[in-house]
């Protein structure tokens, strides 16, 4: 074994990839080559710290010393300052953008990594995600172990003791899925792990899955042990190319250190993962499109009874799980269900990762305990909005979420009062048009619909239609009661979740901000000039 | 037994089986709720969420033909908030619906029309964009009309599940949906058999059979034409439906006066070629047993089950009867032998057969049913078609006077007439194979063990010692069982019956709708009546089909035989059609 005397981490999570963060790690690897360091030094990959909006960034160990806004030019001042003077490089540092904005208040260093709790994300930004011993090193794999030697009824009573939830946006209680799938009849059995991510403004999924992808290895095994399953599949969308080759990496290393196979750990226990590569389609989020996606069928949802516990892929108990709501099983396992529920509120435990997003100054996945508000997410982690402006609604759970204005900011993010969803809080500062962003949403739901149904097919196009009139300047007043109508009933009779919720955002909008839809409609007028309405009052960008 | 549950729908208590879904707990007990893509012969999709209905504890409506009775259950069918989610479904479908229902095939057959009527529709409020779409009239049976479509998908449900062809699947995502054959083909370019399920299946006009009546028609109100009709087995059981008249009314001797006052010059029976039939291959399959030749042997009656054998399994053609359908018997032999009996050229003669299935038209265009030197079937009308030109005419077929079928072509046996049903060619054959190959006579007459509409029925029928192992398949799912059987080298069997369609001819895909196991088993219920009632219930002695062989034909499997009653089959491709989605699995199953 060698011993570094420092490690530079670089975040290559896909949007400091998309930075360039790549070819920073390769100049930073040539620069510690050529000055002959590469026994003293090591630089890795690891996922992401939340602070994308100042990637590419680099985290120098021991000091944890954060730099930000690098370019591969910058790799060998680092090298020659950092590392071989022992010199922090002031100009590179990272500093919290929120920082400008609050000279007066003392924030820490990194408001967005102080007020975390990571406990799905704890190896996030930390190991080398594709290093299946760095992952050990962290006490990976030690709930597997421990799991094994409990029953699996004590492995599905630990996680119903611990009331962890569904954090794909339903919420369902997970130790009851367990346990029906588990007392359920029929073979072969299967637990699914939902990665297919395709709420705009989600992508907390990705994190863990680029950045601790063996987490959600280890807690798919322990739910194949609990229920009785000796198959898994990870359903991950297709354009998640990095968290895809991250998994399919975790699964082979697990495969050849017996982790998975036959006789996990000489448990008796034989498990096997799949990685599964989804083919561009919202809808296959919901499980049974996801089931019938995966059993090589269009995505389309299945009509709902039966359940997938009892009766899921190829009609057998399937358990399906979020990719977070999985990365708590092994934690969960690890420290005990009654740790779980000292965080949280009363009736939410544990933690949630958020993703603000839109128009907040510092967009990213943060882990926070439910209970946290919603001002503190935005405001004090977030760093309010970008333009300086007022923050005007958020997308509490992204376009099939429900709207909120500045009257919630003091809500508590939890189950009791406001929901999370799955995580994703969409931000419009007060530039933008709530008509516009609700039209915005609908257009996403018409071209995602599976079509089957006839609410969701037929309502969600009719309601496009209605809203394209409205941002054109050709609604009217009395379209709003048959907009209210169509959403009412899409949400009783829809087959799916999508059909369910595609109206959401249009009621909780409308309740909010009915002078700007009456402007829109009977004024025939855009507030914000965003809307190209069709009697001449155009603005010059929108 | 199955465990009795309690449950209360609309106030009212009733108990169920459980296992049994809100839907069938109500029908069973005559509670109305009103379905649209549901259909009993099929899984369970849920799409079009009309049967929704309120239950006690949960927050959304939940689907009736998919939701588990379960003690306790309290549910509401017809609430505000029911019905308000119904009229909006069925006002969106209004929406993306063509607006022509006054000359629209299915003018008050329609179940749309129905449901907006029965919701009481009177406004459409969304004006905007409609779907278009293209006609599909490519072939001589089916016509597709997807503008009328509204994604019930019951037309791919039977064609995936029950018929096992496939041609048939939804395409694109969300509001660009549609149903079709692969890679936007037309029918005739795919592995569709015509077998007209799917017409039975479809609640609007989407899907219909070709209809030839105007040519008809103008043919009988041509001085020049001899136009004669033949009727089939199935259709005197079936047309009264047509009328308002219950499933399992035999009708015959009325269909005969109506079709007399249409205006046909003369009133055959196909059944008197299903004698004929049964004379053909009766003796084909004694020779096929006795020299050695290809076994088991299929019958070839039905144009559907043609075929499908000939796309998915075109190797074991050989297996087929060399027999035509009596449909195409009659055809070649009125333009010959009859027409040389009474004297008519048979190029002016006009042969119009009425059938309860589609394929049959599609049957009468094969380019090899010419036998007579030209075509021998001109036209064929749908049970529901035949209907159609019967009350155009303004006659009211349930309180005609009885009539008679001419002779000699109108003249059959017991045995013709139960080709109607499943099971009917293999007993009209047993009852003739028995005595032709022992000499005595057949003391129970009516060969039980292959009736019923189980899927496939297999019997050992004892020929003087001889066992003849028999086989009976209905619905293509079922033959496609009995083909992997035989390519497998594990069938054992000398005789098979197969008809595409479920039921046999009595559900063919020309039938009155709608269809249902009941109504089927209504259907063949009239069917062994009529048989009962024959004078004659033996093929072989049948004195028209003895004439025939005296005055014409000579020798069962003779020269003059095999030029006109005998055929060849075409392997036709089915490569690259993607496989039919089978049954899943039993919760989702019927």
């Amino acid at each position: 074994m060698r011993f570094y005397r420092s490690h530079i981490l670089v975040c290559n999570a896909t949007p400091c990839v998309l930075k360039g963060s790549r070819a920073v790690q390769a100049a930073l690897t040539e620069e510690i080559e050529r000055n002959g360091l590469e026994q003293e030094i090591k630089v890795v990959e690891t996922g992401c710290l939340g602070l994308s909006e100042c990637g590419p960034i680099i985290v120098v160990y021991p000091e944890g010393t954060i730099y930000a806004n690098l370019t591969p030019q910058d790799a060998s001042e680092i090298v020659r300052e950092h590392l071989l003077k022992g010199k922090i490089v002031e100009r590179l540092l990272y500093r919290a953008p929120q920082a400008a904005r609050m000279p007066s208040v003392a924030l820490p260093e990194s408001p967005v990594l102080a007020r975390q709790q990571r406990i799905v994300l704890r190896n996030v930004g930390l190991i080398d995600p594709t290093s299946i011993e760095e992952y050990v090193a962290s006490n990976g794999y030690e709930a597997l172990g421990k799991a094994f030697s409990m029953s699996p009824e004590q492995v599905i009573d630990e996680i119903k003791r611990s009331n962890l939830r569904g954090r794909g946006g339903a919420a369902f209680p997970t130790g009851i899925k367990w346990e029906a799938a588990r007392n359920a009849s029929g073979e072969p059995k299967t637990v699914i792990c939902n990665a297919d991510e395709g709420e705009p403004g989600n992508f907390k999924d990705r994190i863990i899955m680029e950045g601790d992808p063996h987490s959600v290895v280890e807690a798919m095994v322990i739910a194949g042990y609990a229920v009785g399953a000796h198959k898994g599949y990870i359903y991950v969308r297709g354009e998640y190319k990095q968290a895809i080759n991250k998994l399919n990496k975790a699964v082979t290393d697990a495969k050849s250190k017996g982790l998975l196979g036959e006789d996990i750990l000489g448990s008796g226990f034989g498990f096997d993962i799949e990685v599964f590569r989804g083919a561009g389609a919202y809808v296959c989020g919901e499980e049974t499109a996801l089931i019938e996606s995966l059993e090589g069928r269009r995505g389309e949802s299945m009509v709902k009874p039966p359940y997938p516990p009892t009766h899921g892929l190829w009609g057998a108990p399937t358990v399906i799980n979020n990719v977070e709501t999985l990365a708590n099983v092994p934690q969960i396992i690890l420290n005990g269900s009654d740790w779980y529920n000292s965080i949280g509120t009363e009736r939410s435990k544990g933690t949630k990762v958020l993703t603000p997003c839109g128009d907040v100054l510092q967009p990213g996945a943060i882990e926070v305990p439910f209970g946290i508000t919603m001002r503190e997410v935005l405001y004090e982690i977030a760093g309010g909005t970008k333009s300086g402006k007022e923050i005007k609604a958020v997308l509490v759970g992204g376009p099939s979420g429900v709207c909120v204005g500045r009257e919630s900011l003091d809500r508590r993010f939890a189950y009791e009062d406001l929901s999370p969803g799955a995580g994703a809080l969409i931000v419009i500062d007060e530039d933008k048009c709530i008509v516009d962003l609700i039209h915005n949403c609908l257009e996403f739901f018409v071209h995602e619909s599976c079509g089957q149904c006839v609410p969701c097919r037929e309502g969600t196009k009719r309601m496009l239609d209605i809203a394209d009139r409205w941002v054109s300047g050709e609604g009217k007043p009395e379209e709003v009661r048959l907009m209210q109508e169509l959403a009412k009933n899409l949400a009783v009779s829809s087959r799916c979740g999508l059909g369910q919720f595609a109206g959401t955002a249009f009621v909780t909008s409308y309740n909010l901000f009915e002078d700007e839809y009456h402007a829109h409609l009977a004024e025939h007028e855009c507030p914000t000039n965003i809307c190209a309405m069709r009697n001449g009052r155009r603005m010059s960008n929108g | 037994m199955a465990k009795t549950v309690t449950i209360k729908i609309n106030g009212r208590t009733i108990q169920a089986e459980e296992g049994m879904t809100i839907l069938q707990a109500a029908q069973q007990a005559g509670i109305y709720i009103p379905t649209l893509c549901y259909h009993p012969d099929l899984s369970v999709e849920g799409v079009c969420r009309i049967c929704v209905v309120e239950v006690e504890g949960q927050r959304l409506l939940c689907p009736s033909c998919a939701y588990p009775v379960s003690e306790g259950l309290v549910i509401t069918t017809h609430s505000p908030k029911v019905r308000e989610a119904r009229r909006m479904i069925v006002e969106l479908l209004l929406a993306n619906h063509p607006q022509e229902c006054l000359t629209c095939a299915a003018n008050q057959k329609c179940e749309l029309q129905k449901l907006a009527k029965e919701l009481g529709i009177q406004e459409i409020r969304f004006k905007d964009e409609r779907h278009h779409h293209r006609k599909d009239d490519s072939n001589p049976s089916i016509i597709r009309n997807p503008e009328k479509c509204i994604l019930c998908k019951r037309c791919v449900r039977v064609c995936h599940e029950i018929q096992s062809v496939g041609a048939l699947f939804a395409h694109n995502r969300g509001w660009h949906t549609e149903i079709g054959p692969e890679f936007e083909k037309h029918l005739q370019d795919v592995v569709c058999v015509y077998c007209g399920q799917c017409i039975n299946r479809c609640p609007t006009g989407a899907l219909k059979a070709k209809d030839p009546a105007p040519q008809i028609w103008e043919a009988i109100y041509d001085p020049e034409k001899f136009v004669v009709v033949q009727t089939a087995p199935a259709v005197r059981a079936t047309i009264g439906e047509e009328f308002g008249m219950p499933p399992g009314s035999l009708v015959t001797s009325k269909m005969v006066t109506a079709l007399r006052m249409l205006g046909f010059d003369k009133v055959f029976d196909t059944d008197f070629a299903a004698d004929l039939t049964i004379v053909e291959e009766g003796n084909e399959l004694v020779q096929r047993i006795s020299t050695g030749g290809v076994l088991p042997m299929i019958t070839s009656c039905s144009p559907g089950w043609i075929k499908f054998i000939e796309h998915f399994y075109p190797d074991q053609l050989a297996h087929l009867s060399t027999c035509k359908s009596p449909q195409q018997m009659f055809g070649a032999i009125a333009k010959t032998y009859y027409a040389q009996k009474i004297g008519i050229d048979p190029s002016k003669m006009v042969v119009v057969s009425i059938m309860p299935c589609s394929a049959k038209k599609f049957e009468a265009e094969r380019p090899e049913m010419r036998s007579s030197g030209y075509k021998d079937v001109d036209y064929v009308l749908t049970t529901r078609e035949a209907a159609g030109m019967i009350k155009e005419a303004g006659i009211d077929l349930p309180n005609l006077e009885d009539g008679e079928f001419d002779a000699p072509l109108g003249i059959s046996t017991g045995a013709g007439v139960i080709f109607g049903a499943t099971g009917g060619v293999m007993e009209a054959a047993i009852r003739t194979a028995y005595e032709v190959i022992t000499g005595k006579p057949l003391e129970n007459i009516e060969v039980t063990a292959v009736r019923g509409m189980e899927g496939i029925r297999e019997a050992t029928v004892d020929i003087d010692g001889v066992k003849l192992k028999a086989a009976v398949a209905h619905g293509l799912a079922n033959a496609r069982k009995l083909l992997d059987m035989i390519q497998s080298g594990e069938s054992d069997h000398h005789f098979i019956e197969i008809m595409a369609c479920p039921g046999g001819c009595l559900g063919g895909g020309g039938q009155p709708f709608p269809t249902s196991p009941e109504i089927r088993k209504a259907r063949a219920e009239a069917i062994y009546r009529a048989d009962r009632q024959m004078p004659i219930r033996k093929s072989h002695e049948n004195p028209a089909i003895i004439a025939l062989y005296e005055e014409f034909l000579g020798e069962p499997l003779g020269p003059m035989s095999h030029k006109l009653l005998h055929t060849h089959y075409t392997p036709r491709i089915s490569e690259g059609t993607p496989a039919p989605r089978l049954q899943k699995d039993a919760v989702h199953s019927k």
